[in-house]
Formats: C-alpha cells, sequence, structure tokens
C-alpha cells in the first residue's frame, strides 16, 4: 500500500435547511484513517458524530442535508463521483453498522436472504456460493447452528444476535472500511462485551480499517487506536488513546472522562446543554460550559487545534502562545489518572 | 444495619405467566418470571437490582408495585404511617401489598412511585408537563389549583428545571431534562419509596452522571428509600448501598455494594463485573466473557440455573479436567442431547479443499471437535474415551445413544442440586454449591 492513509477527510461541513435556519451539524472538521487502524469518534448526542460518519457515504438523513468539503477514499474524492459509483464503494468496500439492528433489517425476508442479496449485488456469485459464503459468516460471527439460523427471521433473533448478523452483513464483501454508529449502545452489557471483543477479532482476522462512534468511554478504552472527541460539529480533541485517556487536554475531554463512574461518577455530569446548532456561540464552543472559560474563549471563530505532542491535538486557547495551559492541564481528573500520571513523572 | 423495620419486605416473591394452548386454552406450562426472591429495603438506603434483560428484574418491579399481581408471595410496606404492624392470627400481615384492596392500594400508590427508563414514552405529548405533574395532585384529591401550580413549580426548581417550564410540552426537553421532570412527577407525592426502572439507561454517560447525582441529592433531601434497577454494574456501584444480582428470576447474591464489587462470589456477578468497558486503554484483558443469551424462563436449566453459561461450573468427582474443556464438554452434551450437531453440514465443510477419499471418520470426529471449541484429546483417558465413543456415534447418526453415553459419565453436581444461600459475613449471602462444598468439606475436617 501507499503511504496514503486508507479515509482522509477534509473541511466537511454538512448542513441541514431547517425551519429555524440553517443547521450546521459538522462544522469544518479534518480527520484521516490509516489502513487496519480503529478510530473512535466521542462525544454527547447531538455532537454531530453520527453525521460526520454518514456524510462519508452520503448517506445523511431526511431532511436531505449539504454535504461540503473534500472525502477521499483510497485517493479517491468520493464527493465528486456519481450515486453509481458511490453505490459501488458503499456496502462493498465501506460498509455500515448502526445502532439499532432491527431498524436495519427487513422483517420480512430471512437473515440468510439478507445477507446474500448484499453479497450477490456487489459480487458475480452464484446462489449456492452465496448461500455458502453466508452461512460462513454467519458461523463466523458466532451464531451458533448458522445454517439452519440461516433461514431465520430477523424477529426470531435476540438483539445480540441481530447485532452479529448485520457484522455479518456488513463484512460479506470484506470492506476496507467498517463503519459502526454506536454498534453496542442497545445492547446489554454482557452481550456489548461479547460484540466487542467480536469486532477486535474480526480486524485481525479481515484487516480492515474500523470507524466507532460512540458516547461511551469505556468502550473507547477497550476498542480504539486513535481518538477524535467531537462537540457542537467541531473537533475538541484528537490523540491516539492513550494520550487522550491518560492526559485529557481540552476541559471537555476532561469533563466527559469525570463522567465515567471510575474516575467518582457521580461528580454531577457536564453542567449545561449542547449549543444550539442553528446558532452556536462565538469562540469556542465549549466555553458556554467550560469551568476555565476566559473572555477570549467567547470571541471570533473556534480556536486552531494546537499540537501537544506528536499526534496530540486540542483545540482551545490555553495551548496557544501566550496563554498558561497549566490552568487546564493538570486538572484533578480522580485518583487513578493522578496515580498514573504520578508513576509517569517517577 | 439498624433494628428499626425496613420499609419494603419483599418474601418469596413469584410471578409466573402462563402459557395456554388449544381450544380449551388450557395451561401447559408457564414463564417463571421472577421465581420466589426476598429482599428487603431499609429506610433511606438504595437497594439495587441488577441482571441481563430477560432476568426478571423489571417484573420484579412492577409486581413489588403491584402494576400486575404477583403468583405467590409477600410483599410487606411499611412506609406512611403503617409501622409497627404485626401480624395477624391467621399469618397475613396488614402491610402486605399482595392482598391491598382498592382504597388501601390507592393509598400505597402515593406511597411508593415508580421511574420507568424511556422518559419520551413515559409522558403524553398533548399534555404540558406542568398538567402531567399536578394531575397526580389532583387524582390524590387535591382540589386547589394555585396551590397544585405552586406544588409543582417548586418541584420543578427542584430536579434542577425551571418554573417556567410548566407551561411547556415535552418534546421541547431534551431526555436527561425530560427524566428530571419524571423525577419531579416521582416526587410530587411526597413518597417513601421509589422504584426506579432503568432509569438512566437511555442516556448519555454525561447525562446519566447528572441525573444520577441528582437523584443522590433528592433522595437525602426527601428521606427516601430506592429500589434502583439496571443491568451496568458501573451506574449501581456508583448509587447504591446494597445490591442483589438477578439471574433467571432468583437472586443468585446479594449484599453491600462495596463487599460484593471488591469480593464477588457468584460466578454470574463475576462475569456481570468483567463486562464492564474499562476506561483504561493498557488494560484490554478480555476478562472472562459471558457467552450466550439468558435461557427462556419457561423451561429453565435443573438445579443452578446458571450453570449452562457458567466458567465455573463442578466437575463430577471423577474428573479434573482443564476447566475450559469441561465447560465446552457440557456444552457439547447439551448440542448432542437436542441433535444440535449438523454432521452433513460439517462433512461439507470438510469437503472444502480436500478431496472425498479424504474424510475419513478420523477426520470428521476432529472436524466436530474443531466445531465446539473441544481439545483435540481430553487429558483424562477415561473422558477421552467417552467422547470418542460418543463421536462414533454421532458420525454414525445415532444421536440417542450418543445422548446416553455422555448423559451418563458427564454430569456436574450444579444441575442436581439446588444451589442455597450461603452467608459471607454482613448480610452477603449467594447461592453457588462451590461454597456449599467448601463449607462441607471444612466441616468434615473438623469433625476428624
Amino acid at each position: 500500500m501507499s503511504d496514503e492513509p486508507l479515509l482522509e477527510v477534509e473541511n466537511l461541513r454538512t448542513t441541514f435547511d431547517t425551519d429555524q435556519g440553517e443547521l450546521i451539524a459538522v462544522d469544518g472538521i479534518d480527520f484521516s484513517i490509516e489502513q487496519g487502524e480503529t478510530v473512535c469518534i466521542v462525544g454527547e448526542s447531538g455532537s454531530g458524530k453520527t453525521v460526520a460518519t454518514e456524510s462519508i457515504t452520503r448517506i445523511v438523513p431526511i431532511p436531505p442535508g449539504e454535504v461540503d468539503g473534500s472525502v477521499r477514499f483510497k485517493g479517491q474524492g468520493l464527493q465528486s463521483i456519481d450515486d453509481e459509483a458511490l453505490r459501488d464503494i458503499r456496502g462493498d468496500q465501506i460498509a455500515h453498522i448502526f445502532q439499532n439492528p432491527q431498524e436495519a433489517m427487513n422483517h420480512v425476508y430471512t437473515i440468510g436472504w439478507q445477507i446474500v442479496e448484499g453479497l450477490k449485488i456487489h459480487q458475480d456469485v452464484t446462489d449456492e456460493e452465496a448461500r455458502a459464503k453466508a452461512v460462513e459468516l454467519l458461523d463466523r460471527v458466532g451464531i451458533a447452528n448458522a445454517s439452519a439460523r440461516f433461514n431465520d427471521y430477523p424477529h426470531e433473533f435476540s438483539g445480540g444476535q441481530k447485532q452479529r448478523a448485520m457484522i455479518a452483513m456488513a463484512l460479506a464483501t470484506d470492506p476496507d472500511l467498517l463503519i459502526a454508529d454506536e454498534p453496542t449502545t442497545a445492547l446489554d452489557v454482557t452481550v456489548q462485551a461479547q460484540i466487542l471483543d467480536l469486532l477486535n477479532e474480526l480486524q485481525d482476522e479481515f484487516g480492515m480499517s474500523i470507524l466507532l462512534v460512540t458516547h461511551d468511554l469505556g468502550v473507547v478504552a477497550q476498542i480504539a487506536d486513535r481518538v477524535i472527541v467531537m462537540y457542537s460539529g467541531k473537533v475538541m480533541e484528537r490523540g491516539d488513546v492513550y494520550q487522550i485517556f491518560e492526559e485529557p487536554a481540552h476541559p471537555y475531554t476532561q469533563a466527559l472522562m469525570k463522567c465515567l463512574p471510575e474516575f467518582g461518577g457521580n461528580a454531577g455530569g457536564i453542567q449545561g446543554t449542547l449549543p444550539d446548532p442553528t446558532d452556536p456561540p462565538d469562540g469556542c464552543r465549549f466555553a458556554p460550559r467550560c469551568e476555565h472559560a476566559a473572555s477570549d474563549c467567547t470571541v471570533g471563530d473556534q480556536p486552531a487545534e494546537i499540537e501537544i505532542e506528536p499526534g496530540h491535538l486540542a483545540s482551545c486557547i490555553y495551548y496557544q502562545q501566550g496563554y498558561d495551559s497549566s490552568v487546564v492541564q493538570n486538572d484533578d481528573l480522580g485518583t487513578n489518572a493522578n496515580e498514573r500520571t504520578e508513576a509517569a513523572d517517577d | 444495619m439498624t433494628n428499626s423495620e425496613p420499609i419494603l419486605q419483599v418474601n418469596d416473591l413469584k410471578k409466573h405467566y402462563p402459557i395456554k394452548r388449544g381450544l380449551l386454552n388450557r395451561e401447559v406450562g408457564a414463564a417463571k418470571a421472577v421465581d420466589g426472591i426476598s429482599f428487603e429495603i431499609n429506610p433511606g438506603e438504595t437497594v439495587g437490582l441488577v441482571g441481563e434483560s430477560g432476568c426478571g428484574k423489571s417484573t420484579a418491579a412492577t409486581s413489588i408495585i403491584r402494576l400486575e399481581d404477583p403468583t405467590d408471595g409477600e410483599v410487606i410496606f411499611n412506609g406512611g404511617d403503617r409501622q409497627g404492624a404485626s401480624r395477624n392470627g391467621d399469618g397475613t400481615h396488614p402491610n402486605d401489598v399482595t392482598r391491598f384492596n382498592k382504597r388501601e392500594l390507592k393509598r400505597f400508590r402515593r406511597e411508593a412511585q415508580m421511574i420507568f427508563q424511556d422518559p419520551a414514552s413515559s409522558f403524553n405529548p398533548r399534555m404540558s408537563v406542568g398538567r402531567a405533574v399536578s394531575e397526580m395532585l389532583e387524582i390524590h384529591g387535591m382540589k386547589d389549583k394555585h396551590r397544585r401550580r405552586a406544588i409543582v413549580e417548586d418541584l420543578l426548581e427542584r430536579v434542577g428545571l425551571s418554573a417556567e417550564d410548566y407551561d411547556r410540552y415535552p418534546h421541547e426537553f431534551s431526555g436527561g431534562q425530560k427524566q428530571r421532570i419524571g423525577l419531579a412527577r416521582a416526587l410530587v407525592l411526597n413518597p417513601d419509596l421509589i422504584i426506579a426502572d432503568e432509569p438512566v439507561s437511555a442516556l448519555d454517560v454525561s447525562i446519566q452522571a447528572e441525573v444520577l447525582s441528582l437523584i443522590d441529592d433528592l433522595q437525602d433531601e426527601f428521606g427516601l428509600s430506592l429500589l434502583f434497577i439496571s443491568h451496568d454494574m458501573g451506574v449501581i456501584k456508583s448509587i447504591c448501598d446494597r445490591v442483589a444480582v438477578m439471574y433467571l428470576g432468583e437472586i443468585v447474591e446479594i449484599g453491600e455494594v462495596e463487599e460484593l464489587f471488591r469480593n464477588p462470589q457468584h460466578p454470574y456477578t463475576e462475569e456481570l463485573m468483567s463486562a464492564i468497558p474499562n476506561p483504561d486503554p493498557r488494560d484490554r484483558s478480555e476478562g472472562i466473557s459471558l457467552s450466550g443469551t439468558v435461557p427462556s424462563p419457561t423451561n429453565p436449566p435443573s438445579g443452578c440455573k446458571f450453570h449452562t453459561r457458567c466458567h465455573k461450573v463442578v466437575q463430577s468427582d471423577e474428573f479434573d479436567l482443564e476447566q475450559e474443556a469441561w465447560q465446552q464438554l457440557l456444552t457439547f452434551r447439551q448440542q448432542v442431547s437436542i441433535q444440535g450437531v449438523d454432521v452433513d453440514e460439517i462433512r461439507e465443510n470438510a469437503l472444502l479443499g480436500r478431496s472425498e477419499e479424504e474424510i475419513t471418520d478420523s477426520v470428521l470426529k476432529s472436524e466436530v471437535r474443531k466445531e465446539f471449541d473441544l481439545p483435540s484429546e481430553l487429558s483424562d483417558r477415561e473422558a477421552e474415551k467417552t467422547l470418542d465413543n460418543a463421536l462414533d456415534s454421532i458420525i454414525a447418526d445415532d444421536f440417542e445413544s450418543a445422548t446416553e453415553t455422555l448423559q451418563s459419565t458427564f454430569t456436574t453436581p450444579c444441575e442436581e442440586i439446588e444451589p442455597e444461600f450461603t452467608d459471607h459475613g454482613d448480610g452477603h449471602r449467594s447461592a453457588c454449591i462451590r461454597h456449599r462444598n467448601e463449607i462441607q468439606s471444612m466441616e468434615l475436617a473438623a469433625d476428624d
């Protein structure tokens, strides 16, 4: 492979026309995904993380959103190609799995039929070959007695089994990129652990890249290589998973961490709510809820991302020249994080 | 804890749903959603009820509060001004919710409240939230409109909203805000007990923490007792004083939260805990992964109901195999007994990349082993011989004798003995026969 990343997104901007005016769901974000890498986008509901991933293959929901910016997949610009060509990539080289497998399936067709359908659209296979492959995939994602379950309808599968079947469908065409939007949020914790293990295993086996959207930092810690923290359509912070968890730089990331039960949990959440996406505040989007916000935080645009360490960037003015970054850096993050940084200092 | 009586005492509560079939609608069986649970909640205490979907925790809640009539058992509620009641001559209890008449029930509905999982579907979209909350006061006899409004406005402020929100409609609020209104509605009648069924599961993590801390504050302020239902051990840990772990309609372990988290005694509790995603990226050990899903409550496994999924399932006295192999062996035995081994399919798969002649019986047998994650050879010779015989029968399509071979040799005490509670001190109890064995061997040693 070349040095080029598998997916490269630049200045992605997705807007919706609403009665209240233009709603900016994603406001000019950049990111890239390397071959075989797992990138997690994390943020609260309404931060634009789902729309960002849907914009990649232009499956943005109704009312149709305007998608701007450049998306390059394997060096090919996806924004300029026509719908037909995009459809060939979507579901073949880029596959999606969604939060609610119930809604993503057609309940009047059998599970097997739905996997076979995807295979036959994208690959030149006979019925028998497609069937054999579908059974093999169901078996691979951990459906016991796969050949018998092939003819079951979605309602005969449990929630966890449905999500497994969804993953089987997504993997049918051996995609290079799997986009998983909150794949475990609707599931029990025990089933969630099973699905995360499965994704990890399958990635080792198939070598695909995963772009995973979640609001659960516990999930991120278990699966991510790199993390992008989104808030109100903007990227607040990005870095590898250790940088984000051990030295969270942006006050928003720090606030998210404090919500974890392991870091005290009952810290009271993050005060306030997300800004109105039709009328975002000036300056840093997080400033109205930020305990460190100064007057400079509420003017101009979202601060540019500053590189703190190689690969670790935060969009916060305290990291710009002339500001004291220690104000936001050594924020008390519960005992665990402190112990860890102390240990690192030693 | 204290000598004062518990506010809620659940004794051997059962809820069975009959399964009816045929022309005469005869009862052919029952789904035992809740099958004999007992616990108590002391005044001001938060007790958690935790388990996977389908373990009966929500049914337990609705049966306790009598949204559904329980099949059997007692729910003794000592809230309101019912303290200090003693049993009647015939052994019944005057505070038994399951025996309340219409009038008593209406009063009980004032003193015990429920909060539901999905705040969006528990409000009437066409009624302002203020009306939705004040309706409770109206039903329970407060005729003065202005007083009702004043009370509700005050309450909205206390749950972190503003008095002006009284006239707004549910769709104008976010999920977290709606759950706050749900809290206001539960509090408006000044109850003694609140049953919260997964109140934060539908919310974002950041909002979850916010609502949890609000519940905690309000509990102190109003002196509430809480039954808190969740599938999330992390949430339970952050809010509960004591926790009961439920599996297939039964409580398998109960104890103080800290003690239970530090020192879980039941394998199911261990597995639930290891399922919480660890927010430390440097610790990605897979832990104990719970395989499969909860079996159907219409036909639960015998003995300990958890033995079909348990990673510590006890071996019979003759064997001392690798624990993992033992567990796989029992799973295999189960699959064979329901003819869940598709030999034709396995043969077909084995054919890929091989010619017909190469598929000998021994190749086929090793393929079956692979399919069920059985080791290529068991460490115990007797066990290996039995398994090999069974595999021969399976390939000969004789499932009956294979089942018999396996079932007569590979048995676990877990499927024969119903576990009883073992006390680990300080009210920490668990129902697992491993503890009984430990205790017995200790007793035997003492006798010697």
